[in-house]
């Protein structure tokens, strides 16, 4: 079987796996829009004008595939690490590069599902009205620029022990959403830290995502930058599976 | 002869300072059944995972179907089993067959599997419902359903009843028969000895015996003599070569030897007021305590 088609039957299985405990997806798919609902209805600045809401809304929704890479991805897998499947799963044939799509694949399903409710939201409770070509290219754009931050999730649960994958992924989480410009937009930033940001695969993520929502376009740095990501990250995700031998003890 | 399925020429594996294979050359051909026999630590599990391509030798050389096991088209003919409490819990059992089935170019037709390990009743349930024998059968039978040439099965019956182990021994029998190459590494001497032709026996990270079965049973076969009414200097001064214990509670002195008749008659010649006399077959486990003293 080729490496697409056995992706596809790990992304079912995955999905399956998920799906038979509801309340991981309940919450998978209610975090991004309850976390809107808290953190940015209650600002009428940001939702009274449609461009600061449309922008609020796409951040939060790079915020929410980001979040569930780290945290799915990363968590789940060195979890799974710790136990015998994962080696077992490794001695069957099939290449490094089928697990890991079907990974990723299976949690940007449940993240795609996840970002229906919260554009509901969006557009009844804010000003937000993008232009409807605009917003499906943002939502094609969302799913393409969150794959950097499924393989970091990978690379941490590839590399870490499962309570040491809990520890870095929150520190990833929070440096990545911080400096990439989805807890404070960008236009805060002081000089120095709106040049360090814009070298992050998440600020580039949301520059991609707001610029195609609001139609004003997608910058050519931000575009450079995340396909440079997520080849070295992928390279280095099928590297680290290769040569990862289980978890190790002293 | 044909090409060797597995092919290890030197192979050592460290841990960072603890040797868990000391250098390994082994060869195991087509339709082969070898017994990997030792005790618990000896190093069969390292040796295998070496086999999979799960980890990468420290030195020396290690081929499965003549490429190298980190290829995953070296793994297309080679079938494994994982450990009985590793299966996906919310998985049924019927999916994790077909995930697994997955996997390979020609799989064996499902039915087939299922009625060879007996899993008809098991398909609709979860793994996580599965007692552990039955986690154990499907567990087992995964390492078959790539229709392969070479099995690799790692304690394949641990912790299961008689009747239980004597199910799964004649269905990896019967795919032996079918033409499958089977390795099994156990430390029970009657799990090999139901299921292996040569007995490959490894303790301390390097192989001691590479015979076949009947010679090696005669090799490690010892016999386990418990008797009452003698000191444990009056029994080592019978056989010096006997490990003994002594249990003051009950009385009895008991020694694991090689040659219990011999033992007996000189017990007899001796006129020593013995009582209680029983002699078993020792467990693999006594068996390598005596190998072990007699070689110190």
């Amino acid at each position: 079987m080729g490496t697409v088609a056995l992706a596809a039957v790990h992304t079912k299985y995955n999905l399956l796996e998920t799906a038979r405990v509801p309340i991981a997806v309940i919450g998978s798919l209610a975090f991004p829009t309850l976390a809107f609902c808290l953190f940015v209805l209650p600002q009428r600045a940001v939702t009274g004008d449609p461009a600061f809401a449309a922008a609020a809304v796409a951040s939060m929704v790079v915020f929410a595939f980001m979040s569930a890479g780290l945290f799915s991805i990363g968590i789940d897998l060195a979890d799974q690490r710790a136990k015998p499947w994962a080696p077992f799963l490794r001695t069957l044939p099939g290449s490094p590069a089928a697990r890991i799509i079907g990974l990723i694949a299976a949690t940007l399903v449940v993240s795609i599902v996840a970002m229906i409710p919260l554009l509901i939201v969006g557009g009844l409770f804010t000003s937000a009205a993008p232009a409807p070509l605009d917003l499906l290219a943002a939502i094609g754009l969302v799913v393409l620029t969150a794959i950097p931050s499924q393989l970091i999730g990978f690379i941490i649960g590839t590399t870490c022990g499962p309570k040491a994958a809990i520890a870095v992924t929150q520190v990833a989480m929070f440096v990545l959403a911080f400096g990439g410009g989805l807890f404070l937009p960008p236009l805060l930033f002081p000089q120095w830290l709106d040049v360090a940001s814009m070298v992050l695969p998440i600020r580039q993520a949301r520059e991609i995502v707001v610029g195609a929502v609001l139609g004003t376009g997608v910058p050519l740095w931000a575009v450079l930058g995340i396909i440079a990501w997520t080849l070295v990250l992928a390279a280095l995700a099928v590297f680290l599976y290769r040569r990862d031998e289980g978890r190790r003890y002293r | 002869m044909n090409a060797p399925l597995i092919h290890t020429d030197g192979l050592v594996k460290q841990f960072g300072d603890v040797t868990a294979l000391g250098g390994v050359s082994l060869d195991v051909h087509a339709g082969e059944c070898v017994g990997l026999l030792g005790p618990n630590g000896a190093g069969k599990t390292t040796l295998l995972t070496l086999v999979e391509g799960l980890r990468l030798p420290t030195r020396g050389r290690v081929r499965l179907f003549g490429g190298d096991p980190r290829d995953a088209r070296s793994r297309i003919r080679l079938g494994t089993t994982p450990q009985a409490t590793a299966l996906p819990e919310a998985l049924r059992a019927a999916e994790v067959l077909d995930f697994v089935a997955a996997h390979y170019p020609t799989p064996i037709a499902r039915e087939r599997i299922v009625d060879e390990f007996a899993l008809g009743d098991l398909l609709r349930k979860q793994c996580g419902s599965l007692s552990g024998g039955q986690q154990r059968r499907l567990a087992v039978a995964l390492a078959f359903v790539g229709d392969p040439e070479l099995v690799l099965l790692d304690e394949p019956t641990t912790g299961l009843d008689v009747d239980a182990r004597r199910a799964l021994w004649d269905a990896v029998r019967a795919r032996h028969t079918a033409g499958c190459a089977v390795v099994v590494t156990s430390h029970h001497l009657e799990e090999i000895e139901q299921l292996a032709e040569r007995v490959v026996v490894i303790d301390e990270g390097v192989v001691r015996a590479d015979d076949t079965l009947s010679a090696i049973v005669a090799g490690v076969a010892r016999q386990r003599v418990t008797l009452a009414g003698l000191t444990p200097t009056q029994v080592a001064a019978l056989e010096p070569t006997a490990v003994l214990t002594e249990d003051s509670r009950a009385g009895t002195v008991t020694a694991v030897l090689a040659d219990s008749d011999a033992f007996v008659r000189r017990l007899v010649a001796s006129d020593l007021p013995f009582s209680r006399l029983s002699v078993r077959g020792a467990t693999l486990e006594e068996a390598f305590l005596t190998i072990t003293k007699g070689a110190a």
